[in-house]
């Protein structure tokens, strides 16, 4: 929710503007200011300030988001092999410590910046525009964005990405989605990742996993694959390429995207830039 | 995890009523707080005082109102309650639902004291 288009005023909260004044005295005399506002309406001022530069340099930016160990780096460095002659591919990677994962892709030959998040637990708007400052906008068709692998943080914080892709590795188990609901309704595509361990495995049901997203009121397309085998590795980039080309056209009608969180959401969130 | 970060986003934000209502302290504050905001409430009342210590909210309550999930259903319209992590309609089963309430991370109103000769609402 944002500040400026009104969809912070809920069910919830209508009455207390449409009851009048946003000054009252309280029993002890004090008085009470009504604010009603987001308590992250500075990040997501940030976070559109985000989508206008990538907007303006016609760049695609995707939130990757997982646990741990999911194969989010993995699976860049397979996205980058395979499509590097295609398209011009920066990534901003997220961990508490060290440079690893922007080395691994570095080592695919494309730019990587490195955020080290010290003890915090999600990348925000402000770590990203300043990643972004160091990177040369346009020379980039798709920036994506590895967030810390945590499945509950990085939910909260909008980054100025135009969609979310969420990924579930099969060794977490298929009720994931059930359990940290927040980050998986959040993604506008869900993969299901070392899909070669399956017959290892034996009890992850992708089914299952679909199910569970299912029941959080999603429509997000769910993509079993393998980096590591290259299984259905083509349905990705297929996707990809359809996000690129959608975001082309946004930008020649000049408009942005968020991530369709909900349908509504998302149309109330289609802010039109000059 | 991140309720330290947003309750320092809260604080910044109290801090600028308290600046703008010429506030000579912040009494209480009071939130919003969704089902589905992605932040324990518990965790942000522990949070509280270590994002408040020594400023004008410094020993203000914090009042949190949880805000309970419901989603109106694009299929049959019906409104009902939902859980976390199930948000399909209530009365007709259908996923393809739309949140009415339950996202909320909002401050709600801020509980001030003005200087004893200052009237200015």
């Amino acid at each position: 929710m944002c500040d400026t288009c009104g969809c912070n005023v809920t069910d919830a909260n209508r009455h207390l503007i449409e009851a009048g004044g946003r000054h009252a005295k309280t029993e002890s005399g004090s008085e009470a200011v009504t604010v009603l506002q987001n308590l992250l309406s500075e990040n997501d001022r940030e976070a559109a300030h985000n989508r206008e530069h990538f907007d303006r340099h016609g760049v695609l930016a995707i939130n990757l988001m997982s646990s741990p160990g999911s194969g989010k780096t993995a699976l860049l460095e397979a996205s980058i092999d395979a499509l590097k002659s295609e398209f011009r591919i920066a990534v901003i990677e997220g961990d508490l410590e060290t440079e690893n994962d922007a080395a691994r892709v570095r080592a695919k030959g494309v730019p990587a910046v490195q955020i080290t998040t010290g003890t915090a637990c999600h990348l925000d708007a402000h770590m990203v525009h300043q990643g972004l400052h160091k990177l040369d906008l346009d020379t980039i068709d798709i920036l994506f964005i590895e967030n810390v692998g945590n499945l509950v943080c990085p939910a909260s914080f909008d980054l100025g990405q135009h969609l979310n892709v969420t990924l579930l590795s099969v060794t977490e188990g298929d009720d994931k989605p059930a359990k940290y609901p927040v980050i998986f309704r959040a993604a506008d595509l869900m993969l299901v990742t070392k899909c070669d361990l399956l017959q290892v495995l034996g009890d992850f049901e992708p089914a299952r996993a679909e199910h569970h997203l299912r029941h959080l009121a999603s429509e997000a397309p769910m993509l079993p694959l393998s980096a590591r085998s290259g299984e259905n590795l083509d349905a990705w980039f297929s996707w990809l390429r359809q996000a690129v080309a959608e975001q082309a056209a946004r930008i020649a009608r000049g408009e942005t995207a968020r991530p369709s969180i909900q349908p509504e959401g998302a149309q109330l969130h289609a802010h039109t830039h000059p | 995890m991140h309720e330290l970060a947003v309750c320092q986003a809260l604080m910044d934000q109290v801090a600028a009523v308290a600046v703008r209502e010429a506030a000579q302290r912040v009494t209480a504050v009071t939130l919003q707080i969704g089902d589905l905001s992605g932040v324990e409430p518990q965790l942000l009342q522990d949070a509280w005082p270590i994002a408040s210590a020594g400023s004008l909210a410094a020993g203000a309550a914090l009042r949190i109102e949880t805000v309970p999930l419901r989603v109106r259903c694009l299929a049959c319209g019906g409104e009902t309650d939902a859980s976390p992590n199930r948000l399909v309609c209530g009365d007709c089963g259908s996923f393809r639902t739309t949140l009415i309430s339950g996202e909320e991370l909002m401050l709600k109103n801020v509980e001030l004291e003005r200087a004893a000769t200052g009237d200015a609402a």
